[in-house]
């Protein structure tokens, strides 16, 4: 039986976390498999050719952190972008469009969901990876900001490209030319300062890098770029895209006809 | 008294369609009002607007006094809306899919309202089914029942019993007009005419975005005093085409003023040597009526 709730949005975030729960196996363990399987074949290759943060961390260790918030990014999106385009799709949606559900409500719901998809999603990632490095935490408040942060950033995106694409066709486009490159440009798998220059200077106009980073510093207490810089860039596209969801969500844009 | 349902002004274009030209209704608290016309005349829109699914260009929607726009949680609070779509969520089981509704307009301990909700709509057997498993009847069920789980004092049922058969659509409406008689407002589209007739106390017929005629069902049938024929023929007369209703393969569904036309009418068909295979006279029924108005407004 559903929990009775005295406010409409903590019950569409119930739904949200009850319709991932439902298909856990495809949701939580497949994504833990697939950084497990990154880890052991990137670790295994290049353990012994690539030296990060001179040589300070092993590049299996290195590498943790960042597939932890690959996963937690990828996975914040996946949930929120699949459950909007799918109930739109359906039409079902319009079960979520009847009630007095206001604008906040709506966003509240869907990207706390994707948020807990993802941090859950990143706890089994840290969960199975951490047996194959040694791993310190030196300051956990930091990841847990970035990773919240990181998380309702994609969680926010996700509902963005969600309610934007008409066909699963367009939201794919939107998951595999634009998310999926900025993730692995980031820095999950390298340091940027292993770059030229130029791909350096590149990354510093991709915020995933910064989430990146600045979740890598609460485990190493090293990133390449100071923390307090990445919060407030991360936190600064937070709040922005934040405020074009909650307008979006507003004007009905491609909901309400 | 404030009105159940109250549409001033409203009108809506899509593109190069004008979709509602500027509607003026009223429903008043108690009603079982039904709204008629053909396809594309613009009924789901109306209820949409009212329902908050659709904006309006120009013009203002009330739900018990309350603007669907401004003051939309307690207008949606106040409305139950079954759509004509057959959506569901396949994720969920049948008493998941009313709970969750339940829950998103703020209701706590809904349990005993969705027990009697299920037993009404013949759902109990099904309650743990997910939805995937319901045959098209029974989701359309599970649709009446997450319109009416936070007990709506408005409901509107578009085109409710689409796909439903014969013998649960006469549950499912004696189940409305228990609501009906328990002083819920019931607002009714539907492409089944003897329905309208049989439930609804006024009526309003909309065609290409406006209200073509909007009185109470008995004022409806009576203000087409005069001859419904129904004549099988191999042709007719050129000067009586006008009166046709309806034609279908050597039949004509004929408008009539009165006896002594009928009998012009079979002198007409005597005189041009069309032999009559079938004749009969109809009373008036809400079809008819619809007919006329539709044909009138053509």
């Amino acid at each position: 039986m559903v929990p009775a709730f005295g406010s409409g949005w903590l019950t569409l975030l119930y739904k949200e976390l009850l319709r991932f729960w439902k298909v856990s196996f495809q949701t939580i363990l497949a994504p833990v498999l697939t950084a497990l399987l990154y880890l052991l074949i990137f670790s295994h290759v290049l353990e012994s050719h690539v030296s990060v943060f001179d040589g300070r961390v092993r590049y299996t260790a290195f590498l943790v952190p960042g597939l932890v918030m690959m996963s937690v990014l990828q996975n914040a999106f996946a949930n929120s972008s699949s459950s909007m385009i799918q109930s739109k799709i359906t039409g079902n949606l319009i079960f979520v469009l009847l009630p007095p559900l206001s604008p906040l409500d709506m966003y509240a719901a869907y990207v706390l969901g994707a948020m807990l998809r993802g941090i859950v999603v990143g706890a089994g990632v840290l969960a199975v990876t951490a047996w194959f490095a040694p791993l310190s935490l030196e300051h956990p408040l930091w990841a847990l900001v970035f990773a919240l942060l990181g998380s309702a950033i994609l969680g926010t995106l996700g509902l963005i490209a969600g309610i934007w694409a008409d066909k699963f066709d367009q939201l794919a486009a939107f998951q595999n030319f634009l998310i999926m490159p900025l993730t692995f440009l980031s820095g999950v798998f390298y340091s940027i300062h292993t770059l030229p220059p130029f791909w350096q200077a590149l990354s510093r106009f991709n915020p995933f890098f910064y989430m990146i980073d600045g979740f890598r510093y609460g485990f190493f207490g090293l990133s390449d770029i100071a923390p307090g810089l990445s919060l407030a860039i991360v936190a600064a596209f937070c709040v922005a895209l934040t405020a074009l969801t909650l307008f979006v969500l507003g004007r009905g844009y491609k909901l309400r006809h | 008294m404030t009105p159940a349902v109250e549409i001033v002004g409203v009108a809506r274009r899509f593109g190069k369609v004008q979709a509602l030209v500027g509607v003026d209704l009223v429903v008043r608290p108690g009603e079982f009002f039904g709204l008629l016309g053909p396809n594309g005349a613009g009924k789901t829109t109306l209820i949409s607007i009212l329902a908050g699914l659709t904006r309006a260009d120009s013009g203002v929607a009330r739900v018990l006094g309350h603007d669907v726009v401004t003051d939309y949680r307690n207008a949606r609070r106040l409305l139950g809306v079954v759509p004509q779509e057959l959506v569901f969520d396949p994720f969920f089981t049948v008493r998941e899919t009313l709970a969750i509704q339940a829950g998103y307009f703020g209701l706590r301990d809904a349990g005993d309202w969705i027990d009697e909700l299920l037993h009404h709509l013949d759902l109990t057997a099904k309650a743990d089914a997910n939805m995937r498993a319901l045959s098209g009847g029974m989701k359309r069920r599970v649709l009446v029942g997450q319109a009416l789980v936070h007990k709506p004092p408005v409901i509107v049922l578009d085109e409710p019993t689409a796909g439903v058969d014969v013998e649960l659509r006469q549950s499912l409406w004696s189940f409305i007009r228990k609501l009906n008689a328990d002083g819920h407002t019931i607002i009714l589209t539907t492409h089944y005419l003897e329905e309208a007739e049989a439930l609804c106390g006024r009526i309003a017929m909309l065609k290409a975005g406006a209200i073509v005629a909007l009185d109470t069902k008995q004022n409806l049938l009576s203000s087409f005093a005069g001859l419904t024929v129904r004549l099988g023929a191999a042709a007719l007369p050129e000067e009586w085409r006008g009166r046709i209703l309806r034609q279908d393969d050597h039949s004509y569904l004929l408008s009539l003023a009165n006896y002594a036309e009928l009998e012009r009418l079979l002198a007409a068909l005597r005189g041009k040597s069309i032999e009559v295979d079938e004749l009969s006279l109809q009373e008036a029924d809400l079809e008819q009526v619809f007919l006329r108005i539709m044909a009138r407004h053509h």
